[in-house]
């Protein structure tokens, strides 16, 4: 087992077998931790709160310069005002469409029910009756709930930034797809666009595209276009070459193989990647009401300001609504994209021919009526079920406040004393040369000179950018909610993982705790657990342990069934049935799901410096509140950027290692 | 579930789903047949058009901006397009033409610096009327428990009290939302207080503490100020520092005196200024007092109201304060 010739993939790391090199990071946790303590409070780099560095002062001037620059450099005038105009034509008319009144029109140009009736087809049509009707359902309760015009202002950003990013990311996750190259090239951009936080990029965007649409637009586009262009790549690699070169070989074009071969193949994939692409703008809806975008993102902002909870949890369950409705129909379209392009024919072409005509009937009439009759546009009802929904939701958090408060105290004091306190003086006091030192070793143990060397970059970086001592603050709380993810994320991934029934229950609470705007729980959780470093700990581990659960959950369901009833039948109970098989054979999966915990927890990083947590979150948004921070701020987002990037790739070197061990077993 | 009969059955159902619909509606409102009373052509001297006003994200403000686009909408006649922005953009936007008015501004020296001082975008529109007060407060159980605690002098004595997971042996001060310039650090150094800052990010933070601290009975201390709808609910004691004098904290690293007490101001883009809108005319005499606004955000942030029903009931019962705005 640990001869390691029998690895048939190209490694570049040194071939060292799994147990060998255990030792031999034992070995290096112990000099860096002997070190760390032995040497502490020497170099470690630490900056006063108000002091700024030559590097931030740059960078602030750099903002201004452009700043100045903005009216009369033609390149704005010209190239920027033009995609801005374009953006904001597009999201008017969609505007004009489902959510605003125009000057001659006091309401937009489709009512609700025209709207609920284009869903209900579009959803039966492209994914199944059984879908539409949840989603019919979905949109109707967004209007009992009293939000249906800051839901379709929503939706109708949201649909703007998806088709945009659909637009561009597609294509070029082709290119990446067919070109290693150029994926090798984007990889690091992509990175960017989806580890920097939002508020370091608001006001320049602001600046360059203005207030408005197209401004919401791009702030969602820059977060939404990773995912679809990520995807598409797996997507069109994952066709067997063989099959592309059979298509050539027998006298295509490489454009005709992509168009006939490769793309109809990888539709499932990338419809995936629409989903994700969804998610991930939706997400943004909140940030983008700091720069004026209307809809439920505004709702929760404003709720916020007056610290009421019942509005915004209104507001937020809405946008949870209208992700689970999206997820799902994607879903469902995907699953009958596979159906379809796996050959076999729709089931009765004919039937479903007369009642697609039946549907599109009776939504052109709703659409009519939503034109022209004041009951079918503007939706009936005070919205007294968001009132309700508002009132329970207020006396919940109150009960939990005056109830639980000695018990999550408690917990605050176990969890900061305990891990959180003894890590981050470790991580903070320790010279920056010995945690330096031991992370660049790390990567030589894992995939040799290569990832050493994208590890020292990063901290080179983290260096320059003068906030060495925040970055292990921010490091030791990343570290402690990673934790608390990944075991949740275990435990309950593989109870969610065994069971369908469980799964089915979960699911939608999962998909809330990753799409509720953490502004909703930020007062309730303040109020449980202090403004504290704790509070953004947990902030984190609901927004990133649906996805490790979810992973994890999907790892379990694919172990195959052989292996599982095989040990079944050699007697083994469910604890041993887990720990022994199931487990060890989702490791790919449970590999990745730290990798994602990670990544997500470092997403929350800047919602952590609004509750207390301090470090580089709290100076992104000081530099987004005041002039003289802003490069400070930008520096602190590159800081948080080269944690993620060291972060993945070392959790990556160690997934892909798990991944060529287990394939050695074999 | 559907047989071969439905290709049959398809028009039908088709027909009579469709009149059904038709005539459900017939007896509904059309859309349009009654929006022409809104907006009349109020013909005054001069067209106001559009009015670009920010609303930064804090209650006193809110009530500001509902106050003046209440009027300039209904007596004025303008188009009032509210953006919702923070304080940062809302300067931004004077420069990109896309902002006309700030109505409450809290010193800012950086910003007046780049957009009145350096590129000339805009320009201060006077007093807002409002006195706003920075400090550091306590709950009033605490004051009330050690009455001798609204002295920063004496609070030595008391750090023990603060400690938290956070503050690392010391007592814990919360400071709030970065958008304000603090000297906390440099205080507690110079005024040697055995107090650490924490710092917690957001005003919604700090209100959760000091609510909390005040129900629990827990000590709490931090960074707060006035006017704030919060003090309505929670009336916070002001913890006394070293008197503020002219210039006593311009090294912002030796400072040890208190905040200066601010006149919040109006700032204008000067594009607005120079337009002769009506609506120029509202801002540039637009002045209340602290209670003023504090009424108008209880009515916001305790009373629920939508800002046009606030600004209504403010509007209806200050005549004489709306007139003078209004004149000339």
């Amino acid at each position: 087992m640990a001869n390691a010739t029998l690895v048939h993939e190209e490694i570049i790391a040194p071939r060292t077998p799994k147990s060998l090199l255990g030792a031999k990071f034992a070995v290096l946790g112990v000099i860096w931790l002997s070190s760390a303590l032995i040497l502490r409070g020497n170099s470690t780099l630490p900056l006063d709160r108000s002091s700024l560095t030559s590097v931030h002062t740059w960078l602030s001037g750099l903002s201004s310069a452009i700043d100045r620059n903005r009216n009369s450099n033609p390149f704005f005038v010209n190239t920027i005002d033009k995609i801005r105009s374009s953006i904001n034509t597009f999201v008017n008319l969609l505007q004009d469409a489902i959510s605003q009144g125009t000057a001659t029109r006091s309401v937009p140009q489709i009512g609700w029910l025209g709207v609920v009736a284009i869903i209900g087809l579009v959803v039966a049509l492209w994914a199944s009756i059984r879908v539409a009707i949840l989603a019919v359902a979905g949109f109707i309760t967004l209007g009992l709930l009293g939000l249906w015009q800051e839901s379709m202002d929503t939706l109708a950003l949201t649909l703007a930034a998806v088709v945009l990013s659909l637009l561009i990311g597609i294509p070029f996750g082709v290119l990446a797809g067919l070109f290693p190259k150029f994926e090798k090239l984007i990889t690091p951009v992509l990175d960017f666009a989806q580890v920097m936080p939002t508020f370091v990029y608001l006001t320049p965007v602001t600046l360059f595209f203005l207030i408005g649409p197209a401004s919401a637009t791009i702030v969602t586009l820059i977060y939404s276009i990773p995912p679809a262009l990520r995807i598409t790549a797996v997507a069109i690699r994952e066709v067997p070459w063989s099959t592309v070169e059979a298509s050539i070989s027998m006298g295509s074009t490489r454009w005709q193989a992509l168009r006939k071969v490769q793309l109809p193949q990888a539709k499932r994939t990338i419809v995936v990647g629409i989903n994700q692409t969804i998610m991930a703008a939706l997400s943004m809806v909140t940030i983008a009401a700091l720069i004026d975008a209307p809809g439920l993102g505004r709702v929760v902002v404003q709720a916020l300001e007056t610290l009421n909870v019942g509005r915004s949890f209104q507001a937020g369950l809405a946008i949870v609504i209208m992700a689970v409705v999206l997820d799902r129909s994607t879903t469902a379209a995907a699953a009958k994209v596979q159906i379809a392009t796996s050959h076999k024919k729709p089931v009765s072409r004919r039937v479903t021919r007369s009642t697609k005509w039946l549907g599109l009937a009776i939504t052109l009439v709703a659409i009519y009526l939503s034109n022209v009759y004041l009951w079918a546009s503007q939706f009936p009802g005070a919205g007294l079920l968001g009132i309700k929904v508002a009132a329970i939701a207020d006396s919940a958090t109150g009960w939990i406040q005056l109830h639980l408060v000695t018990v999550t105290n408690g917990l605050t004091n176990i969890f900061s004393y305990g891990l959180i306190n003894p890590i981050q003086s470790v991580l903070v006091d320790a010279p920056w040369y010995t945690t330096a030192a031991a992370l660049v070793l790390t990567g030589y143990l894992l995939k040799g000179t290569r990832l050493a060397a994208v590890v020292a970059i990063c901290i080179a970086i983290l260096l320059v950018s003068g906030l060495w001592s925040d970055s292990m603050v921010t490091l030791a709380a990343t570290l402690v909610a990673a934790l608390i993810t990944v075991v949740l994320g275990i435990a309950v991934g593989t109870w969610v993982g065994r069971s369908m029934r469980v799964d089915r229950i979960l699911r939608p609470i999962l998909d809330a705790g990753q799409v509720m705007p953490a502004f909703v729980y930020l007062v309730p959780f303040l109020g449980l657990f202090g403004a504290t470093r704790f509070t953004a700990i947990m902030a984190a581990v609901v927004y990133a342990s649906p996805a490790a659960i979810k992973l994890v959950a999907d790892g379990i369901r694919s172990v195959p069934e052989s292996i599982t009833e095989a040990a079944i039948s050699a007697g083994s109970n469910t604890w041993q049935l887990i720990t022994k098989v199931q487990l060890p054979s989702a490791r790919r999966a449970i590999a990745l799901a730290i990798n994602q915990g990670l990544i997500y927890v470092l997403a929350m990083v800047v919602v952590g410096g609004l509750v207390g947590a301090g470090g580089l979150g709290y100076l992104v948004v000081a530099g987004f509140a005041q002039e003289n921070l802003k490069g400070k701020g930008l520096a602190a987002g590159v800081a948080i950027v080269m944690l993620g990037i060291m972060i993945d790739r070392i959790t990556q070197a160690v997934a892909d290692r798990r991944d060529v061990h287990a394939k050695t077993i074999r | 579930m559907v047989s071969k009969g439905a290709k049959r059955r398809g028009p039908l159902l088709l027909l009579i789903v469709v009149t059904s619909l038709v005539l459900a509606a017939c007896g509904g409102t059309k859309v349009g047949s009654s929006n022409s009373a809104a907006p009349t052509t109020s013909t005054s001297a001069k067209a106001c058009g559009t009015f670009n006003l920010a609303v930064n994200p804090w209650v006193g403000y809110e009530a500001d901006a509902a106050v003046v686009a209440y009027i300039a909408q209904t007596k004025l006649g303008c188009t009032v397009v509210k953006k919702n922005l923070s304080e940062e953009i809302s300067w931004q936007g004077f420069s990109t033409g896309e902002v006309d008015a700030v109505l409450e501004n809290w010193g800012h020296a950086d910003l007046v610096k780049k957009y009145i001082t350096d590129q000339k975008v805009a320009q201060d529109a006077g007093p807002s009327g409002n006195k706003g007060v920075i400090g550091w407060y306590v709950p009033p159980f605490l004051a009330a428990a050690h009455p001798d605690i609204v002295d920063s002098k004496n609070l030595n004595k008391y750090a023990n009290l603060f400690k938290t997971s956070e503050s690392g042996g010391k007592g814990a001060f919360l400071d709030g939302d970065p958008s304000y310039v603090t000297n906390d650090e440099a205080l507690m150094k110079n005024l040697k207080l055995n107090f650490k800052v924490v710092y917690t990010g957001s005003e919604a933070a700090l209100i959760t503490a000091f609510r909390n601290g005040q129900t629990q009975k827990k000590p709490v201390i931090g960074y707060f100020y006035e006017p704030q709808w919060f003090l309505s609910e929670v009336a916070l004691k002001h913890v006394a520092l070293p008197a503020y004098t002219a210039g006593c904290d311009t090294d912002p690293k030796k400072v040890a005196c208190d905040y200066p007490p601010y006149e919040l101001n109006k700032v204008v883009s000067v594009k607005f200024a120079t337009s002769g809108s009506p609506a120029w005319n509202l801002v540039k005499n637009f002045s209340w007092t602290n209670d003023d606004q504090n009424l108008v955000a209880k009515y916001i942030a305790q009373d629920k109201m939508t800002d046009d029903q606030a600004a209504k009931k403010w509007v209806d019962a200050n005549p004489d304060k709306v007139k003078a705005w209004m004149a000339g």
